[in-house]
C-alpha cells in the first residue's frame, strides 16, 4: 500500500527523522542538531540494518568461492554496482569502479591515466575552489612529470568562465573540477566546463563528492570522462565510493594496484589483467560497505531527490535570511545556484570559538578551512563556519542555530 | 617570596574557581573573560617560529628566562584558546624549568576540559602544554652548559 507521504510533493521530515537513530541522541545535555552533513551524513536505520544483515547472514569473499555464501555475497556486491550505475546513469556496469571514496577515485585517475598521458609541458586545470583531494594528486603528478597546474579563478564563489577560456589551450590535457563546492555550496556549470574542455581536446574529471547526494547525476548527459563520489556523503557507509570512467578510457588505462582479483592470468613472465571493472579492484574489496551502498542509494531515490532538494533549498533560504540579520555576519560565496551549504564569517570572531560554543549547545557545524585553503586565502579569512543541511534537518533546528549564534556572540564580543 | 605559590597551589585555585560554575555556559564565559584579559602579544613576537603547531587556530608562544625562572607570554586569534592558554600561563609562569617539566597539570582534567573539548581541540591544548615544557627543557639544558655558552639564554627583550 502506498502511504500518503510517498505520493505527496512535500517531504515528511518528521517521519524521516524517526529513521535516523543518531538524531535521537543528546550532545552536551541537549538534543543533537546535526548541521555537518557536507562532511558526512547520518545513516538511516535501513543502512545500519543492511550492514548487520550482511555480516550476520552472508559474509564471504566475492568472485572466488562456489559455495552459497560466496555466491550470495558476490550477487549483492554486483547488485550494488548496478545500483550505483543507475544512480549516476553510467552506460554500463563495467564503467563503475568501487573505491574507498572520492579521494581514492581521483588518485586512481592521477596514478593511472595521469601517469600514462601527462607529459612535460602539459597542463592540468583545476579551480580555486577545489577540495585538497582534487589539488594534491595533481600537484604530485605535475611535479613528477614537469607538467603545469593551473587554477580557474573565482569571485564571490562563482567561477570566472572567461578566465577559464583563456587558460584552455592545446596544452590542456585534463580539467578536474568540483561539481558542488563543499566550502560554499556553489553549483558549478560543469556542462559548459566539460564542453569547452572537450573542444580543446582535454579530458574532464568531475569531483562529485558533494553533488551526488543533492543533484540528479547523469554522467552520460554531462559527458564527463571521470566522475568520483563517496558513499558516506549519500547516507551510506564510510570506506566505499565510486569512480566512473568512460569505457574506452578505462580500457586504455594501466591498472592502479596489483594483486588478486585484478588479474586474468599470472605467470612469472607476464600477467594479463582482468576485464573492467576488476582491473581496478585489486585485493579483497570492502564488500560489506559496498553491498550496503545499494541500500543507501535506493533509500535516497525512494525518498525522492527532488523532494529532498526542495526541502533543503527551503532550509537554506530560511537559514540565510536569518543569518544575515546577525551583526557583522557575512555569507561567504554569493553564487546564484547553491545547494545545502550556508558558509559564513562573523567580523572579529574566530570561527573556532563559534564552533566550540555551538557544540556546547549540541549543535554540530564545521569550522575552519574545509580542506580548501586556497579558497579561504582568496577570501582573506582563516576559515568559515559552515552549516550544511540534509533531508532530516528542520526549521526548528535552524532556529536553534540562530539562537546559539546570538548567545555565542554575546559572550564573545 | 611569601606570595610565591607552587604550581600545585595555583592548579588547586583554578579547580576551586571552576567548581563554582554549574554549567559549561558559565565556564566558557569565564574562560572567554580570561582570554580577553590576557595582554595582547606585541606584533614583533607574532612570528612563524613562535607558532604552536597542532592548533586549529593560530597560537603564538614566547618565553623568557630570568634569574632561574621562566616567564611565558602568548596570544591567539581565537578567544577561547586564548583563555585556555592564559590559564596555562597563570599556572606555569614564574617557575623553574624543573618545576614546569614536572608539572602534571591535572587541573585541565579536573575542570573537565579534556572530556568536554572535541579531540582535535584537546590536542591543541596538549600541543600548547608540550611547547611550554619544551621551552623549559631547552632552558634547563642551556643552563647546565658551561659558562660562556649561555649568552643566548633570554629569547625576548
Ligand atoms: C568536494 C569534495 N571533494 C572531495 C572530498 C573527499 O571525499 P572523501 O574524503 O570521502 O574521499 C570531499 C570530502 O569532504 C569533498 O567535499
Amino acid at each position: 500500500m502506498i502511504q500518503s507521504n510517498t505520493i505527496s510533493k512535500e517531504l515528511d521530515v518528521y517521519a524521516i527523522r524517526k529513521q535516523f537513530p543518531a538524531l535521537n541522541r543528546q550532545v552536551k545535555g541537549q538534543p543533537l542538531v546535526y548541521f555537518d552533513n557536507a562532511a558526512t551524513t547520518q545513516k538511516p536505520q535501513v543502512v545500519i540494518d543492511a550492514l548487520v544483515d550482511y555480516y550476520t547472514n552472508y559474509n564471504a569473499n566475492v568472485h572466488r568461492g562456489i559455495h552459497t555464501l560466496a555466491e550470495e555475497a558476490t550477487a549483492a556486491f554486483e547488485a550494488s554496482r548496478d545500483a550505483a550505475r543507475q544512480f549516476i546513469n553510467a552506460a554500463s556496469r563495467e564503467e563503475v569502479i568501487f573505491t574507498r571514496g572520492t579521494t581514492e577515485g581521483i588518485n586512481l585517475v592521477a596514478y593511472t591515466w595521469g601517469r600514462k598521458n601527462i607529459k612535460a609541458g602539459d597542463e592540468i586545470i583545476i579551480t580555486e575552489m577545489e577540495h585538497h583531494s582534487n589539488i594534491v594528486p595533481w600537484q604530485l603528478l605535475c611535479e613528477e612529470k614537469g607538467a603545469l597546474l593551473k587554477m580557474i579563478p573565482q569571485q564571490d564563489g562563482v567561477l570566472l568562465l572567461d578566465e577559464y577560456k583563456k587558460l584552455l589551450s592545446s596544452k590542456t590535457k585534463l580539467v578536474s573540477v568540483v561539481h558542488v563546492s563543499n566550502a560554499l555550496g556553489t553549483v558549478n556549470p560543469v556542462e559548459e566546463i566539460i564542453k569547452l574542455a572537450h573542444q580543446a581536446g582535454a579530458k574532464v574529471l568531475i569531483d562529485g563528492a558533494q553533488s551526488t547526494v543533492h543533484l540528479d547525476i547523469d554522467v552520460q548527459a554531462m559527458d564527463c570522462d571521470f566522475f568520483a563520489f563517496s558513499s558516506h556523503k549519500v547516507y551510506g557507509p564510510t570506506g566505499i565510493g565510486v569512480l566512473y570512467g568512460k569505457r574506452e578510457l578505462l580500457e586504455a588505462m594501466p591498472p592502479f594496484q596489483g594483486g588478486g582479483e585484478m588479474i586474468k592470468e599470472v605467470t612469472l613472465e607476464k600477467t594479463t589483467y582482468a576485464d573492467l571493472p576488476y582491473k581496478f579492484e585489486a585485493g579483497t574489496p570492502n564488500i560489506g560497505d559496498a553491498v550496503v551502498l545499494k541500500t543507501a542509494l535506493e533509500y535516497v531515490s525512494k525518498t525522492g531527490k527532488e523532494k529532498i532538494r526542495k526541502h533543503e533549498t527551503e532550509l537554506l533560504n530560511y537559514a540565510t535570511e536569518q543569518l544575515v540579520q546577525l551583526p557583522g555576519l557575512r555569507i561567504i560565496g554569493a553564487a546564484a545556484t547553491k545547494v545545502s551549504v550556508a558558509s559564513f564569517f562573523i567580523d572579529k570572531v574566530h570561527p573556532q570559538d563559534i564552533g566550540i560554543l555551538l557544540d556546547n549547545r549540541g549543535i554540530a557545524v564545521r569550522t575552519g578551512h574545509h580542506c580548501a585553503q586556497p579558497l579561504m586565502h582568496c577570501f582573506g579569512i582563516p576559515g568559515t563556519i559552515r552549516a550544511s543541511f540534509a533531508m532530516y534537518n528542520t526549521k526548528e533546528e535552524v532556529d536553534q542555530l540562530i539562537l546559539g549564534l546570538q548567545k555565542a556572540l554575546k559572550l564573545l564580543l | 617570596m611569601s606570595d610565591h605559590k607552587t604550581i600545585q597551589e595555583i592548579e588547586n585555585e583554578i579547580v576551586e574557581e571552576f567548581a563554582l560554575f554549574d554549567s559549561w555556559d558559565d565556564k566558557y564565559e569565564y574562560i572567554i573573560d580570561m582570554g580577553k584579559k590576557l595582554p595582547a602579544l606585541e606584533e614583533k613576537h607574532k612570528l612563524d617560529e613562535n607558532k604552536v603547531r597542532g592548533c586549529q587556530s593560530t597560537v603564538w608562544l614566547v618565553s623568557e628566562y630570568k634569574d632561574g625562572l621562566i616567564y611565558f607570554k602568548a596570544d591567539s586569534d581565537a578567544i577561547i584558546v586564548k583563555g585556555l592558554i592564559s590559564m596555562l600561563i597563570r599556572v606555569l609562569t614564574g617557575h623553574t624549568p624543573d618545576e614546569i617539566i614536572n608539572a602534571n597539570l591535572e587541573f585541565i582534567q579536573k575542570i573537565g576540559m579534556t572530556t568536554h573539548l572535541a579531540q582535535t581541540r584537546a590536542n591543541g591544548l596538549l600541543a600548547m602544554v608540550k611547547q611550554m615544557k619544551n621551552y623549559a627543557l631547552a632552558f634547563k639544558i642551556k643552563n647546565s652548559m658551561p659558562h660562556g655558552e649561555r649568552s643566548a639564554e633570554t629569547k625576548s627583550n
